[in-house]
């Protein structure tokens, strides 16, 4: 499913109000990228949480050619899975 | 930042509509993709990053306090792969 077809979705049970689906997924997504760009974790209770790992430099490899690679300090989205989703996303039928 | 500060953005970016009403379709998006998410399907979030149930195999595992052997059962779990855009908007 795309963000798209997630606007869509929203909007078939919600009215049939596109353009109020479409500026309610562009916002959430909007915001939560904001606060990820200042550092700022995002918490969504029963969904999962967002947060800013630093990762060190190190030097690497690359695997097709077996050069040596620098690779600079970063710092990286990482997303933990909430209790509420991890289990239903389990859940066998 | 939690679901009631995105509600809040909702709601200014809305206009018209009450915090109530925006606490309402905020959760009906997370409830429409945790269920497409429960059914397997991928979802897809251009600009931000793709959320993908993955099959894992039966494995043994080992308890690091007592380094009892145990078996981990098959599961489906779910991985974020953040965008590029995402990536290096956070290391601007």
């Amino acid at each position: 499913m795309t963000k798209g077809e997630l606007i869509e979705a929203v909007a078939q049970r919600d009215g049939f109000n596109l353009r109020k689906a479409e500026i309610v997924v562009n916002t959430i997504f909007a915001s939560m990228c904001d606060a990820l760009k200042e550092g700022e974790r995002v918490e969504i209770r029963g969904f999962g949480s967002f947060e800013v790992r630093r990762y060190s430099a190190y030097r690497g490899r690359n695997p097709k050619t077996g050069d040596e690679v620098f690779v600079r300090a970063k710092r990286a989205p990482f997303f933990k899975t909430g209790k509420e989703l991890r289990e239903r996303v389990n859940e066998t039928d | 930042m939690t679901k009631a500060d995105i509600v809040e953005k909702v709601y200014e970016n809305l206009g018209g509509f009450s915090k109530k009403e925006s606490a309402e379709i905020v959760e009906m998006v997370f409830e429409t993709i945790k269920e497409t998410l429960e059914r397997g399907e991928k979802i897809k979030i251009s600009g931000f990053g793709n959320f993908v149930v993955r099959q894992k195999k039966e494995r043994t595992g080992r308890n690091p306090q007592t380094g009892e052997e145990i078996k981990i059962a098959p599961r489906r779990v779910l991985t974020f792969k953040p965008s590029q855009v995402l990536k290096n908007s956070i290391n601007a």
